[in-house]
């Protein structure tokens, strides 16, 4: 059973079409990328799985129960959730935000403190030297690791990200990409990620879904998607050739 | 200086503190809570930061004129004064809540609800702090502005260091219009200097 499913699913704002008709599995462990342009519908369909938003028409299952169903809260502490702006809890210490899921899930102090640990030395950024520090004291690149470090904390099936490394340079996004790849080799979870670049959907998505005006145009493992023929995945690979 | 000057200036500065402190009280208790539910109810914004404004624009010599036939609020005394006093300091503290609410990253607010914070979670554990000190920066306008308009209150029998003022000002007596009118200040300078303190305290964290 597919881990995450939709099933023709639309979503319209005051009438405007967002997506059309929308369907695709997710099976557990693997990545799939949602890439398409900005307005191409992506995020929305990302913001759908962990139930921030809900379809007009169609349905999106988790574990097989369609969102509407499930308790949002329960729900949301189930799906890890990473985006471009990191969203760290300035008033927090990296470890409290880090440990934050696992807090609000009731784990024992020690559990907790052995977690973060764990995840702040996976994510390379040493406990000892940055548990204690506040994100304003990081750069972009670390706290973003700890972005990815958060999303992890209370070990949840699936983490969604949302264009996470799109305002780092160059240098680190490979960097981080990198780090995505070891992290899904040592966690084996199953991912959605939304992003615009085509080398980036490449690298890192065992699937790629390519949305144009809220449709899917392509659906494929990334060596078919180099193949595709499609006009807009034509424009997307034209990238590359440069 | 006659020693009974003295001891009425005392007297007097003491009844208005606790004047002022029974309407921030009241103010804040009333207001804070109303900030937070407005940021969760668009649709009553106009009307509440509609009817704080007006309150606001209603000069205070007139708004205790207005309240004293009222029952229950109003009559001659401190209860009035008090009432009219916190319809005064609403506004700033009320704007402030919601302000600094809204103003919250929206980046960090996304974050808090798609990591499963419950609506009281991302309230208590989230925005109240990060919006603490703009709302501290409301109460500390609103405890400046009432440590003055507090001097009305002598008009409808309130009390407080108006008292000398509109005593000094029957009798032309510039020794009494300054005994209530220094205090008043000082009152209102220590007040501002120590809750902006307390506002630099908040947002250091």
């Amino acid at each position: 059973m597919a881990l995450v499913e939709f099933r023709d699913v639309s979503y319209e704002i005051a009438g405007k079409p967002i997506l059309r008709e929308l369907s695709l599995n997710v099976e557990a462990g693997e990545t799939l990328v949602l890439l398409g342009r900005s307005g191409s519908g992506k995020t929305t369909a990302l913001k759908m799985i962990n139930g921030m938003l809900f379809p007009t028409r169609g349905r999106v299952f988790v574990d097989g129960r369609p969102t509407t169903d499930w308790d949002p809260i329960q729900l949301r502490r189930r799906i890890g959730y990473v985006i471009q702006e990191v969203g760290l809890f300035p008033h927090f210490n990296i470890g409290d935000n880090v440990g934050l899921v696992p807090k609000l899930e009731g784990w024992s102090a020690p559990d907790i403190e052995t977690r973060v640990n764990l995840l702040l030395d996976k994510v390379g950024m040493p406990p000892a030297e940055f548990r204690s520090r506040y994100p304003r004291q990081l750069s972009g690149g670390q706290r973003q690791r700890v972005g990815v470090a958060r999303a992890l904390a209370a070990d949840p099936p699936v983490l969604l990200f949302d264009e996470p490394f799109g305002a780092l340079d160059p240098v680190m996004r490979l960097e981080l990409q990198r780090q995505f790849l070891t992290l899904r080799q040592d966690f084996q979870k199953t991912s959605i990620f939304v992003t615009h670049d085509v080398r980036e959907a490449l690298l890192l998505g065992s699937n790629i879904a390519l949305l144009s005006e809220g449709r899917l145009e392509v659906l494929a493992p990334p060596q078919e998607f180099r193949q595709a023929q499609s006009n807009e995945a034509r424009a997307f690979l034209a990238v590359l050739d440069n | 200086m006659r020693s009974d000057l003295l001891g009425d200036i005392l007297l007097l500065t003491a009844e208005h503190l606790l004047l002022v402190l029974n309407a921030m009280v009241f103010a804040i208790a009333i207001g804070v809570p109303l900030g937070i539910y407005l940021t969760r109810h668009r649709a009553a914004r106009p009307w509440l930061l509609g009817f704080s404004n007006v309150m606001q624009t209603i000069p205070s010599l007139a708004l205790f004129g207005f309240l004293i036939p009222i029952p229950f609020v109003g009559g001659i005394g401190k209860r009035t004064v008090i009432v009219a006093l916190v319809l005064y300091a609403l506004l700033p503290i009320l704007r402030n809540t919601l302000v600094g609410i809204l103003g919250v990253e929206a980046a960090v607010c996304e974050s808090a609800i798609a990591m499963g914070m419950t609506d009281g979670q991302l309230l208590r554990q989230v925005q109240i702090p990060l919006a603490a000190p703009t709302i501290m920066a409301g109460i500390r306008v609103a405890t400046v502005t009432t440590i003055g308009t507090a001097t009305i209150a002598a008009a409808i029998g309130g009390g407080g260091l108006g008292v000398f003022i509109f005593r000094g000002v029957a009798s032309v007596d510039t020794v009494q219009i300054l005994a209530g009118a220094l205090p008043a200040a000082l009152i209102a300078v220590a007040a501002d200097w120590g809750l902006g303190w307390v506002e630099r305290k908040l947002s250091s964290v």
